[in-house]
Formats: C-alpha cells, sequence, structure tokens
C-alpha cells in the first residue's frame, strides 16, 4: 500500500496504540496536518495554545498513563518551543516521542525561513533522536523511537522530518511494535547478599523514586515482611499510601522530619529506582553516614554518580523485588520503630505552622471532597511542595509534577494531559500565581476541549520560593520577587470563556470547590495566602539534619 | 564495562567506542562529553574493517575510576554506540603521527636532521628556509620529541591525537 510519509506517520502511531496527540501545526507541518484531518476519527490531535503546553501534556498523558506521550510540532519556533517540554520528560524519564517537521530537504542547512537544527538542539536532553530525510527511513525511525522510549529508563525521543519526507509516496507494511530492549536483572550473588544485610539490620530504610513506580505491590511486601519503613522522592509520590504506618513521608530539602531523620540514622539504606539527587542527598559526605548503602537502579550511570554506595545491583526494580522477597525473613523492629514514632511527632508540630489560611489546609480540603481517583498535577516552587507534603497520596501515577527541571509552567499542560488520557477522573491543578502567570494561555486549550480541570491558585502575590529564600538567606532584600502585578485572576478566567472564583477563607474555599465539581468545563479558584508562609521543614543545600529549619 | 580497575596512576587513559557510523555520531558523543563536562585531550574517528562500524579513541585526561565509569557508562547509553572499553595501559599500543613544520637555514637543517634521524622521523618536505618533518610513535616518544625541537622556530603542528589497541583481541564485539 502506497502511503505519503505524513499518512505513514499516522499508521504507525495506530501501530503503537496512540489514539491522542498533542500539537500546533504550521507550514512545515502542514502535510501532517492535512494527513491528521483524514485519520481524525482514530486520532484526536488537541491543539494547545502553544507548543511547550502540548509537549508538557504529552507528559502529564505519559505520567498518568504509562502510556507514550506523543506531541507534533511545526519547523523552526514550533521545535524551539518543545524543548522545555521535552528537558522536563527527560530529567523525570517521562517516554515522549515528538515528532517535528523541518523545511525541505533542498533548504536544509541555508538558514531557510523557519529552520532549525532540532535534532541538535535537542542531542542532550533526548534518550536519542533521528533527523528523517529519505521517506524510506521514517517508518523505522519512528518504531525505533517508541522502542528507545519506553525500553530500560524511559524518556523522550525526537523525530524530526522533513518537509519532502512528509509528501513522498512510499510503500507501506504494517508492522507489530518492536520488543522492548531487555531489562538488565540481578544476579543471585546480588541477590543474596543484599537480603542477608538487609535481614541484619536494626534500622533499615528504603528510600525510593520514580524508578520503583511500576514495583508497588512487591515494595510494599517488602516493607511488610522486613518492617521496613520507607521514605520516598517526589518522583514516587503516590507509591505509598499516605496513612500507611511504614510510610516516612517525602525525603529531601523540603521532607519530613520523619524521613530525614530516619534516613540519617538508618544502619541500612536500600536505594530503590533513585538517584540521590542534590535535593535529597544535600550533603553527600554526610549522606546516611553510618548506613549500609545499596542502590539498585535500571540506570548503570545512576550507580555512584552522586553518592558512593557500598553496593549496587544494575536492575529493573519490579524484578529485583520480586525475586529478593523469597528471600527476606519476617521481622519487627520495635526500637527503630519507636525513634521513627518521635520524629513523626516533631513533625506533626511543623505542619500548619503559621497563618490562618495554611495553604495545606486547603490542600487537604480538595483531598477530603474528592475521590481516591482524584489526580494532582502542580506546577513548580511552594506550592508544588505544599501539595507534595500535604496530599493524602493513594495511589501511583496520581501526583504530576516536574521534579528534576522544575519546571514553572509546567502544570497547566500536564493536567490537559492527564485529564484527556482520563476523562471520568478529576483533575486538580494546584499552582501558584508566579508559575501561572508562564503558561495559563492554556486556560483556552482547557475550554476548547471542555475539560473540567478545577485549578487552584496560591496567590501570594510574590515569587514564593525565591521569596522564601531571599527571606532566610538573602537578608530579605527581594530582588525581583515583588512583581506588584494587578492580575485579576477571575477577570482573567472569564475573559477565557471559564469560572473564576476568589477566597480569603476556609469556607470560603470549601464553598468555591464544592461549586467547582459541579461545573463541566474548567474552573479557577484564587485563593490569597500570605506571602509570609513558608514552606518547612526545610534543609538548606549542603545540610543535614541537624540544620533543619523547623519554624 | 570491561577493562576498569587495577590500573596505575596515569595521566591519560585511552577510551575506545565502537559506535555505527550513522550521520551525528560524533556530535552525539561530543555533545555528551560537553553536557557532562568530561576532561578530554584528543577524539580521533576511523572506519573499521567492519562494515558500517566506526572506532572512535577517545584520551581522557587522568585515570580517576568513577570519571572512567560515568564516561563508558554515559557513552554506552547512546543508541549507536555498541561497545565502550578502556584501553588497558599495560597491554595495549598507541601511537600517534605528527607533521610538523620548522624554519631552518642551512646550519639549523643539519642539527634537526640529527634529531629527525635518532626519533626516526621522516622528512617529507623541504624549501630553502623550512622542512616537513612526519614522525609516528607512542604519544610519550613525540612529546619527546617535540621538547628536542623546541629551540628552534615552529611554524606549524598537526598531531592526529592518540589511536591504539590492545596487544590480545578480546573486546571488539558487535
Amino acid at each position: 500500500m502506497k502511503l505519503s510519509g505524513a499518512q505513514l506517520i499516522q499508521e504507525v502511531l495506530l501501530e503503537h496504540g496512540v489514539d491522542t496527540v498533542f500539537g500546533y501545526p504550521g507550514g512545515a507541518a502542514l502535510n501532517v496536518y492535512d494527513a491528521l484531518y483524514e485519520y481524525r476519527d482514530r486520532i484526536h490531535h488537541v491543539l494547545t495554545a502553544h507548543e511547550q503546553g502540548a509537549s508538557h501534556a504529552a507528559d502529564g498523558y505519559a505520567r498518568a498513563t504509562g502510556k507514550v506521550g506523543v506531541v507534533f510540532a511545526t519547523s523552526g519556533p514550533g521545535a524551539t518551543n518543545l524543548v522545555t517540554g521535552i528537558a522536563t520528560a527527560y530529567m523525570d524519564s517521562v517516554p515522549m516521542v515528538a515528532i517535528t517537521s523541518n523545511v525541505a530537504n533542498s533548504l536544509i542547512g541555508r538558514d531557510a525561513f523557519q529552520e532549525i537544527y532540532i535534532t541538535g538542539i535537542t542531542m542532550p536532553i533526548t534518550k536519542h533522536n533521528f533527523f528523517v530525510n529519505r521517506v524510506e527511513d521514517l517508518a523505522d525511525a519512528l518504531r525505533e523511537a517508541f522502542r528507545i522510549a519506553q525500553s530500560g529508563r524511559k524518556g523522550p525521543v525526537l523525530v524530526d522530518v522533513t518537509k519532502d519526507v512528509t509528501a513522498a509516496l512510499t510503500e507501506y507494511v504494517p508492522q507489530a511494535p518492536l520488543p522492548l530492549s531487555p531489562m538488565p536483572t540481578a544476579s543471585e550473588e546480588d541477590l543474596q547478599w543484599v537480603a542477608e544485610a538487609i535481614n541484619r539490620a536494626e534500622c533499615p530504610i528504603i528510600y525510593c523514586g520514580g524508578g520503583a513506580a511500576a514495583a508497588q505491590d512487591d515494595l510494599l511486601a517488602l516493607m511488610e515482611r522486613g518492617d521496613i519503613p520507607a521514605a520516598y522522592t517526589m518522583m514516587a509520590a503516590g507509591l505509598i499510601r499516605y496513612d500507611d504506618p511504614r510510610n516516612l513521608g517525602l525525603v529531601g530539602m523540603h521532607g519530613s522530619v520523619t524521613a530525614n531523620q530516619a534516613l540519617y540514622h538508618a544502619d541500612l539504606v536500600l536505594a530503590l529506582g533513585t538517584r540521590f539527587s542534590d535535593r535529597v542527598a544535600l550533603n553527600i559526605e554526610k549522606f546516611s553516614p553510618g548506613a549500609v548503602k545499596i542502590q539498585v537502579d535500571i540506570d548503570p550511570c545512576e550507580i555512584n554518580k552522586n553518592v558512593p554506595v557500598d553496593r549496587y545491583t544494575v536492575a529493573d526494580v519490579r524484578d529485583f523485588l520480586h525475586r529478593i522477597l523469597p528471600l527476606i525473613k519476617t521481622k519487627e523492629h520495635a526500637s527503630w520503630r519507636q525513634s521513627i514514632g518521635q520524629w513523626r511527632k516533631e513533625q506533626e508540630k511543623v505542619a500548619y505552622q503559621g497563618e490562618a489560611l495554611h495553604p495545606g489546609v486547603l490542600i487537604r480540603d480538595v483531598c477530603d471532597m474528592t475521590d481516591k481517583d482524584t489526580i494532582y498535577v502542580t506546577d513548580v516552587g511552594q506550592h508544588q511542595m505544599w501539595v507534595a507534603q500535604y496530599v493524602k497520596h493513594e495511589k501511583p501515577r496520581h501526583f504530576l509534577s516536574s521534579g528534576g527541571l522544575g519546571t514553572m509552567g509546567y502544570g497547566y499542560g500536564a493536567a490537559i494531559g492527564a485529564q484527556m488520557a482520563f476523562p471520568n477522573k478529576r483533575v486538580v491543578h494546584f499552582t501558584g500565581d508566579a508559575s501561572f502567570h508562564m503558561n495559563l494561555n492554556e486556560a483556552c486549550t482547557a475550554v476548547s476541549q471542555n475539560l473540567p480541570i478545577i485549578t487552584i491558585i496560591f496567590n501570594n502575590r510574590v515569587l514564593g520560593m525565591v521569596y522564601q529564600w531571599q527571606s532566610v538567606f538573602y537578608g530579605k532584600r527581594y530582588s525581583s520577587t515583588t512583581p506588584e502585578r494587578k492580575t485579576d485572576f477571575v477577570k482573567v478566567a472569564e475573559g477565557f470563556g471559564l469560572k473564576g472564583f476568589r477566597v480569603k477563607t476556609e469556607a470560603e474555599f470549601q464553598e468555591a470547590f464544592r461549586q467547582a465539581l459541579k461545573e463541566t468545563g474548567p474552573v479557577w479558584i484564587e485563593c490569597e495566602v500570605s506571602r509570609d508562609c513558608k514552606v518547612l521543614p526545610m534543609i538548606p543545600n549542603g545540610g543535614t539534619v541537624e540544620d533543619m529549619i523547623l519554624e | 564495562m570491561n577493562g576498569i580497575g587495577n590500573k596505575k596512576a596515569v595521566d591519560r587513559t585511552v577510551v575506545c567506542l565502537m559506535v555505527v557510523n550513522q550521520p551525528n555520531v560524533l556530535a552525539r558523543i561530543a555533545s555528551l562529553i560537553g553536557r557532562r563536562s568530561f576532561n578530554i585531550s584528543t577524539i580521533t574517528a576511523s572506519e573499521t574493517n567492519i562494515p558500517g562500524i566506526t572506532k572512535i579513541t577517545v584520551v581522557v585526561s587522568g585515570d580517576d575510576e568513577n570519571i572512567l565509569y560515568q564516561i563508558i557508562a554515559q557513552m554506552e547509553k547512546l543508541e549507536p554506540v555498541k561497545s565502550a572499553y578502556v584501553l588497558d595501559v599495560n597491554t595495549s599500543v598507541y601511537r600517534e603521527l605528527l607533521l610538523i613544520k620548522i624554519a631552518a637555514n642551512k646550519r639549523e637543517r643539519t642539527e634537526l636532521r640529527e634529531i629527525v634521524e635518532i626519533y626516526r622521523g621522516k622528512i617529507i618536505g623541504l624549501t630553502n628556509d623550512n622542512m616537513i618533518v612526519e614522525l609516528t610513535g607512542s604519544p610519550k616518544k613525540i612529546d619527546g620529541f617535540m621538547k628536542m625541537v623546541r629551540e628552534f622556530d615552529i611554524i606549524e603542528v598537526s598531531r592526529t591525537g592518540i589511536t591504539g589497541m590492545e596487544r590480545e583481541s578480546n573486546v571488539v564485539d558487535q
């Protein structure tokens, strides 16, 4: 069957079960979008306000479903606008395929209108990328892109296709998706060694990250059998239920007292699918100084990269846990539990400190007023940390947040992606006034698609996180963090064609949220919060639990 | 990831990469080196006897095990890289080619010829006022030669960078 390159793109997407793509058309992408028109009954294209929003939407879609998120963009600025979204996905190991169009073959390298060397630009932020200037290479490049995006440690792949290729005809032969590259597995010797170390430990702790996301059952089983408490990074939020007695909470700079103290005082750390990032291992030398450190990660590059460990295994966490479980003895660590209980009490003192309307209170209200399937999406900054801390995490893939790159403006796009993936789930998007100003333009997308995303804006009228650092470490010299903006979010909401509320008290918030839940389209709720409300606890860079700021 | 460990402290380590010869492959490797701040001194690339496979030889300053581990592991993560390994200093041979143009009058010519002969170089170009010398050898030998001719007026230098291989064949798998 002869198809154009543009049609072939749609066919290969269908081969991979793709029914939703996010994107924005343009000159070089005309052929691709013309083919999309023909396939519109099978592939739903979500037009965003900006390609960045589309890239975050593909990311949110992927994080919520575990499937590959797909984004289309045209050449030049269309492609460069994807860069932040691709980098966000790369840093958090999110599977994504970005398909960009480029100018005609004859114009490549001549600085043609809207020509950009996007494969060069995205080299360090993709697992791999392809420049396709021959139609015969197109199908294989796309299939490889899907294979690479999902194999091993997941991540984004970009395929750049010239306009000639999308127009040219080629023979299309349907094909099943390529098998994924085999996962590395732990040796028996490693399993024995680690199991013995775990069985010997008195004060063990699991420190898990995004790489453990698919291993929930075995992780919980290990925690229970070995009586091992667990702390998680933001990428693993939801893996352990908020009310699990062995859940120590978020670890790191704004992690709980419980998690950080336990990690510091443990005699064994089992790091699962996590990379000891500088937001967790704030002081590399003093990271869990007395513990035997064991690292299990699928990516050999992460071994010993930041914190040297005593033993490591390059393996898929799920396979590792599944195989080590039978070797783990049933244990009770009573005195360790007691210490943890003490730290829990200290953590309770930190929570909801200060202001009458602490954002944490509103976050808890949201959890109490929605069901367990609610997907929480954040932007980046203070509100992100509050949401990570206070949400009643129930399930993996229900807390979507830009961790590694820390991309302000991530949230609305990601929320749109999640809502497109799960039209029947409640999606709540938390943001701050500064983050929201970056990409609130995606409101038009939520309106066009009629997505009932509830956006909660914590408005403290400052660039909160930087403001907090300036308060604590820079002598309150508020350089460029108090913008004196006069944005009326309720009016802006109306301008976009959606409903907006402004609240000052918890009661007002609850009422507004109740109404928002009844809406069929997007809603914004602006909450006035104090700029003096800080994210606590806090361990500064280079610090340890000894330097933890509690008030 | 073979070849790491049991190395004497050396000022440079040679890493070999067997890569699929596709557009951009050198750019990908260079991009990774830049991105991760790997400190490298030379890089060479050439086709091999295996169709479609190019060998890239990277010389890394120092022999810090963690850094070498990172370089190898990161390189192996690149799609076109089929294998990456460190050449064992004790069991490998290294060579480099030097072309050097030196200003030389009649008297200097004699002196230079003597040095070139001792180093078993070749004079491959000669004019009234300069000569071009070709020298192949271990990087150490090239450095030694460069030291000897430093007192002359050097017009131009071109070194290929180091290439090398292990005496026993054990590493090339694809």
